[in-house]
């Protein structure tokens, strides 16, 4: 069976239980859409970027991959977080990186942040009609330094201090609207991503597993993973 | 009210949040009533007493909660005068409860219920979709979604009056400032041994957070 994986910031994979129908009796996932639900973040600092997401992939009920990687590298220094449908942003991803290694190549330095996140979004926008693709392009770059740039779906483009996506970003705006603060330094920048990610994987059903992390900055992309017994715990009972 | 010109339900799109603590309990609400697009009321207060100590959040259809508090107001009144003394929190929430479950199908309004009685003191009980769940903390409507992250994070147990007054306060911004069909003024209200305490918070003495700036 071919599973198009399909992540989807809002609406999770539902089945039709109408009077009559066999969907309340065979597992939901063998007629539900593949869905990485998704929680992924992106926070600029003094000196370059930080990136988070959740490692889930879901078929209705069933986890299909605990440990996805939701962070994609475009560049040398700048990378991608995917939500929306696996197969239309790996394939977008792909084609920018081409797209950007060619251009970097001609230019013979490397790339612009706004420029990878230019490439994303004309291609966001020409097929928005096709596509369910929510990225958020961050990386460093020698002009502007860390810069975090949003293309959600319908193709717009908007530079950000920070940004969030994904279906388990509705339940932690109050959390980074109420945290953020400017001139954060890469490690206050880790601690808020790691928190943020952990609150909302706490709360959506389609984000879950290991948080993902990385730092890019001039030296280079420092990459770690927060396990599940190392998630930061909040009190609530 | 009227509505002409706009055919669609009005709603108390909502954030309502209900917090216990030693003593008593704090509730929140906005105060933004729709009608699809339009604002048919900016100042509605969305917490309904439904006896002396006891109170409850509306969220969903602003009939549909009207008519469950009616219903409830009646109905608590009656228990009151049988038992002899003021009703238990939770009778007022088992009174909500039944109402929503029986009717689960035809409604389409959330009500959460708190407040003080000489058992148990500060209680707080959620009526989703005819449950009954006592809770510490309890958020609801379309602006909760918005707030659960900072409620996880922000909620200590054992704080005091003025902490969760603060609290409350906090979430709503927050919520507002996200959720479209929730905004206008704060409404508060603090319920303890000593009676009930409501409070309002203007919007430009709401608390600031980041704006995107």
């Amino acid at each position: 069976t071919l599973f198009r994986s399909v992540m989807m910031p809002v609406q999770r994979g539902e089945s039709a239980a109408r009077p009559g129908s066999y969907a309340d009796l065979t597992p939901d996932w063998t007629h539900a859409e593949v869905s990485t639900g998704t929680t992924i973040m992106a926070v600029e600092f003094d000196g370059g970027v930080v990136i988070g997401a959740d490692s889930r992939t879901t078929t209705g009920a069933y986890i299909a991959n605990r440990v996805t990687d939701k962070l994609t590298p475009i560049h040398d220094r700048i990378y991608c977080c995917r939500s929306g449908s696996a197969a239309d942003t790996q394939a977008i991803a792909d084609a920018v990186a081409y797209q950007l290694g060619f251009h970097s190549i001609e230019l013979d330095e490397p790339p612009l942040v706004h420029t990878a996140a230019s490439l994303f979004k004309e291609m966001c926008y020409k097929y928005r009609e096709d596509l369910t693709a929510g990225i958020i392009v961050a990386g460093w770059d020698s002009r502007k330094g860390g810069q975090v740039y949003s293309v959600p779906m319908g193709g717009m483009m908007v530079h950000q201090p920070f940004s969030i996506g994904g279906s388990g970003s509705s339940y932690i705006y109050g959390f980074v609207d109420s945290s953020y603060k400017k001139g954060m330094t890469k490690e206050e920048c880790l601690t808020f991503t790691a928190n943020a990610v952990a609150l909302a994987m706490e709360r959506d059903g389609s984000s879950g597993g290991v948080i993902r992390l990385a730092a890019i900055t001039e030296g280079g992309v420092e990459r770690k993973v927060i396990l599940g017994n190392e998630l930061p715990r909040f009190n609530i009972g | 009210m009227d509505i002409t010109g706009d055919a669609s339900e009005v709603r108390t799109g909502t954030t309502i949040i209900a917090v216990e603590f030693e003593g008593g309990v704090v509730m929140g609400s906005d105060s933004r009533v729709s009608a699809g697009e339009s604002v048919v009321n900016r100042v509605f207060n969305k917490l309904s007493p439904l006896h002396e100590r006891i109170y409850c959040a509306l969220s969903g259809s602003a009939a549909d909660a009207q008519a469950i508090v009616d219903m409830a107001q009646y109905q608590l009144e009656m228990h009151s005068m049988e038992v002899g003394a003021p009703p238990q929190v939770i009778a007022a929430a088992n009174v909500v409860r039944n109402i929503s479950y029986k009717h689960k199908e035809e409604l389409s309004a959330h009500l959460m219920v708190a407040g003080w009685d000489r058992r148990k003191g500060g209680q707080v009980y959620g009526t989703l979709d005819g449950m009954l769940t006592r809770h510490q903390v309890c958020i609801g409507g379309s602006g909760s979604s918005y707030i659960y992250g900072y409620v996880d994070s922000a909620y200590k147990s054992r704080m005091s009056k003025e902490e969760c007054l603060q609290f409350v306060t906090n979430a709503l911004t927050l919520a507002m400032g996200r959720d479209g069909s929730s905004g206008g003024v704060v409404h508060l209200v603090t319920i303890t041994k000593d009676g009930v305490e409501p409070k309002l918070i203007l919007s430009n003495d709401l608390p600031q957070f980041y704006d995107n700036e």
